[in-house]
C-alpha cells in the first residue's frame, strides 16, 4: 500500500484531456444517452486533465458533484468520448483500440452494482469471460472461485441479484469485474449505496483483495474519507473538471494546496493525518483485568475507579465502573464508548483509544485480538511530537526506543489503513 | 347447452379457425414490432412519430380493413390471408409501443454495466435488453391477444369462418343457445391464449419470481 515512487510504469495516462458538452463539434452523444456529471449544456466537464494512474495502485478521483470525476472515469473505457486530448492504457492510445476489446479488458464496478437481474449470481460473474470466448465450464469454475474470494457463500451462486442484500450485490459486482482478470479496474462510487457498517466492511475487504491482486485502479468517490482511506494517491477535482491537487492521502491532509482543497478535505485534518503516521515503538502499561463473570469483590480488589474486563481468550471487552458493580460482571454492565487500538494500527487509532476510554487509558490489543496493554493520551502525544520533529528534519523517525521493561509490551503503528475496532 | 352439444364438431372447427386467425398474427405482429420498438427506443427523434403512426393503425375499423386489403394485396375477398394481415397490423399497432416501453424500462445502471462490459448493439439487445423487457412485452401481448380474439369475429361479415359465425347466425335467427355458445367460446379462447402467454412468460422469466413478482 505504501506509495512507491519513480520507476513504475504508468498504466492509465490522461494527457491534456478535455470534455466539453453542448457546443462541442460532434462526439457529445454517449452510447447510453447520458451526459455524466454536470448536465447543463455548453459546459466543460473535464478541463485539460493530465494525470497518471500508476500500475498496481489505487488512484482515487474525488470532488464535489459536477467536478467531472465520473466523466473522467468513463472516458477511459470510451463510454464517453473526450473532446480533445489522449488517454492511454498500458501505453496504447484508447482511441485507436477496438472499443469492445478495450472494455472487456477493463473491469468496471458501479454504484448499485448494475447486475443483470435476469441472470443468477454465477452467470453474472461469468459474463465477460463468456464474451471473450472462454468455455462455459472453465468460466463457471473461475466464477465460483471469485464468488468465494469476495466473501460470498457459494450457495448464493444460484440466486438472482434481487435475492441479495445491497452489500452482497456489490460484492458480486466486484467479482464480475474481476472475472476476466483485467489489469485495470474502474470503480464508480461502488460503496456509496450501502449503509456505513457494510461500507466499511467492503472497503476493508477491497483493500485486502487489492493487496493480493495489485490491480491498477481508478476509483471515483465524493467521500473524502473514503478517498483518503483507499487511495495510494488522491486526485482532488474542482467543479468544472480542473485538477486541484494530486497527492498521497497523508500529503493531502498535511499540505492542501489551496483553500478549496483544504475546505474539501475537511476538518480534523491534523488528527486524521495521524492515520498515516509511522510511529515509533511505544511502551504500554500493564493493565489489571477482570474476566466476564467475576464478582463485584474481584472488581473492587483491583482498587481502580474503572476496571477493564476481558473475555475468555483475554480479548478486551470493555470498562466497568467499580462503584456501579453490585453483582457479577456481565456484558450489560460494560461501558461501550471506548475504541481498541491494534498493535499494528496507527497513531490515530492509539490516540483515539486513549481519548475514548472512560479511564483515560487506551486499550491496545495484538493482532490476535488479545489485550496487550494500555496507553494514555499523554504518552501518545510525545510520539506525535517526535514524529513532527523528525519530519521537519527531513527523515523518518529512527525509532529511539524507550527501554522496554519486562512487564511492558511494545506497540508499533505501521499499517496506515487499519482502523480501530470498537470495544465490545 | 343442448345447442352446444348438438353442434360440438362445428364449434370446435370454428374455434380452431378462430385460434389460428387470432394467434398467428400475434406471433407475426410481435416479430415485426420488435425491430420497430427497438428502433423507436434507440432513436429519440423517431420515437414519437413511429409510435404515433403505428398506434393510429389500431383506429382503422376492422371491417374497412378486411374489405380494403384484397384490393391492396391482390387477394380474393374470401381469402383468410386478408384476416391474418389485418390482425397482424392491429398487433403491430399495440405492440410497437409496448416493445419500446419494455426496452426503455431496463435499469440505466444495468444498461451501463452491459455497455462497459463490451456488449455491442445487437448482442446487448439479445442478451440484456430483450430478456429484461419480457415482462412488459408479455403484458402488451396479453392485451393484443384478447383484442385479436374479439376483432377476428368481425371476419364473419366477409365470409371467413370462425366463432363469429355463431354470433351473427345466432343473432339473425334468434337462436339464443348459439349466440351464448359463441360468446362463451370466444371468452374461453381468449382465456386459453392468455394462459399460454402467461406460461411462456413464466418460463422465460424465472428471475421475476425471485424478486417477488416485481419486474
Amino acid at each position: 500500500m505504501s506509495a512507491r515512487a519513480g520507476t513504475l510504469t504508468c498504466m492509465i495516462r490522461f494527457e491534456g484531456v478535455t470534455k466539453r458538452y453542448g457546443d462541442a463539434p460532434g462526439g457529445s452523444r454517449e452510447p447510453d444517452g447520458s451526459r455524466g456529471d454536470g448536465g447543463d449544456t455548453a459546459s466543460v466537464a473535464v478541463d485539460n486533465l493530465t494525470l497518471e494512474a500508476p500500475t498496481g495502485q489505487i488512484t482515487v478521483l474525488v470532488g464535489p458533484s459536477g467536478c467531472g470525476k465520473t466523466t473522467t472515469l468513463r472516458m477511459v473505457n470510451r463510454m464517453i468520448t473526450p473532446t480533445s486530448g489522449t488517454i492511454s492504457v498500458d501505453g496504447r492510445d484508447t482511441a485507436t483500440m477496438d472499443v469492445a476489446e478495450l472494455r472487456r479488458g477493463i473491469g468496471y464496478v458501479i454504484q448499485h452494482a448494475g447486475l443483470f437481474p435476469h441472470r443468477t449470481v454465477v452467470d453474472n460473474v461469468m459474463t465477460v469471460p463468456r464474451l471473450l470466448g472462454v468455455g462455459k465450464r472453465e468460466a463457471r469454475t473461475r466464477a465460483m472461485e471469485l464468488i468465494e474470494r469476495v466473501g460470498l457463500d457459494p450457495a448464493m451462486a444460484r440466486r438472482y441479484p434481487a435475492q441479495l442484500s445491497g452489500g452482497q450485490q456489490q460484492r458480486v459486482g466486484v467479482a464480475r469485474a474481476l472475472a476476466s482478470d483485467p489489469p485495470v479496474m474502474l470503480m464508480d462510487e461502488p460503496f456509496s449505496a450501502v449503509d456505513p457498517v457494510v461500507r466499511e466492511q467492503l472497503q476493508n475487504e477491497f483493500l485486502r483483495l487489492q493487496s493480493e491482486l495489485g490491480k491498477t485502479i481508478l476509483f471515483v468517490t465524493h467521500d473524502i474519507d473514503e478517498a483518503v482511506k483507499l487511495g495510494d494517491q488522491v486526485a482532488v477535482l474542482r467543479v468544472g473538471g480542473v485538477l486541484a491537487q494530486l497527492a498521497s492521502p497523508a500529503k493531502l491532509l498535511a499540505d492542501p494546496v489551496d483553500d478549496f482543497v483544504a475546505g474539501f478535505v475537511g476538518r480534523d485534518r491534523g488528527y486524521r493525518a495521524l492515520s498515516f503516521a509511522d510511529a515509533p515503538e511505544l511502551s504500554l502499561a500493564d493493565e489489571p483485568t477482570v474476566r466476564l463473570g467475576s464478582t463485584s469483590d474481584d472488581v473492587r480488589a483491583i482498587g481502580a475507579p474503572w476496571v477493564l474486563a476481558v473475555g475468555d481468550e483475554g480479548e478486551p471487552m470493555g470498562w466497568v465502573r467499580s462503584a456501579a458493580v453490585d453483582r457479577e460482571v456481565t456484558r450489560d454492565l460494560l461501558h461501550r464508548g471506548g475504541t481498541v487500538a491494534s498493535t499494528s494500527g496507527s497513531l490515530r487509532a492509539l490516540l483515539d483509544a486513549a481519548l475514548s476510554s472512560p479511564s483515560g487509558r487506551g486499550v491496545v490489543a495484538g493482532d490476535d485480538g488479545r489485550l496487550v496493554g494500555t496507553i494514555t493520551a499523554a504518552e501518545v502525544v510525545p510520539a506525535i511530537e517526535a514524529r513532527r520533529a523528525a519530519d521537519t528534519a527531513g527523515r523518518v523517525p529512527a525509532g529511539g526506543r524507550p527501554s522496554a521493561e519486562a512487564d511492558e509490551a511494545t506497540v508499533r503503528a505501521g499499517e496506515p489503513t487499519t482502523e480501530e475496532a470498537t470495544a465490545r | 347447452m343442448s345447442w352446444a352439444l348438438d353442434h360440438l364438431g362445428d364449434i370446435l372447427f370454428r374455434a380452431g379457425q378462430h385460434a389460428w386467425l387470432a394467434g398467428l398474427p400475434l406471433v407475426l405482429g410481435l416479430l415485426i414490432a420488435m425491430p420497430l420498438g427497438w428502433l423507436a427506443n434507440r432513436t429519440p427523434w423517431l420515437r414519437a412519430s413511429l409510435l404515433t403512426t403505428t398506434g393510429l393503425l389500431y383506429t382503422i375499423p376492422s371491417l374497412a380493413l378486411f374489405i380494403l386489403l384484397p384490393s391492396i394485396l391482390g387477394t380474393k375477398i374470401l381469402d383468410p390471408f386478408n384476416v391474418i394481415v389485418a390482425m397482424t397490423i392491429y398487433t403491430v399497432a399495440l405492440l410497437t409501443r409496448t416493445v419500446a416501453d419494455g426496452l426503455s424500462s431496463v435499469d440505466p445502471s444495468t444498461r451501463q454495466a452491459a455497455i462497459a462490459m463490451g456488449y455491442g448493439g445487437f448482442a446487448r439487445f439479445r442478451a440484456v435488453d430483450l430478456p429484461l423487457a419480457v415482462p412488459v412485452i408479455a403484458a402488451g401481448l396479453r392485451v393484443a391477444a384478447v383484442s385479436n380474439v374479439s376483432i377476428v369475429s368481425v371476419a364473419t361479415l366477409i365470409g371467413v369462418s370462425q366463432l363469429g359465425d355463431l354470433l351473427v347466425d345466432g343473432y339473425n335467427r334468434v337462436i339464443w343457445g348459439e349466440l351464448l355458445t359463441g360468446i362463451v367460446a370466444c371468452v374461453l379462447l381468449a382465456l386459453v391464449l392468455d394462459l399460454v402467454i402467461q406460461a411462456g412468460t413464466r418460463a422465460l422469466t424465472p428471475w421475476v419470481r425471485a424478486q417477488g413478482g416485481r419486474p
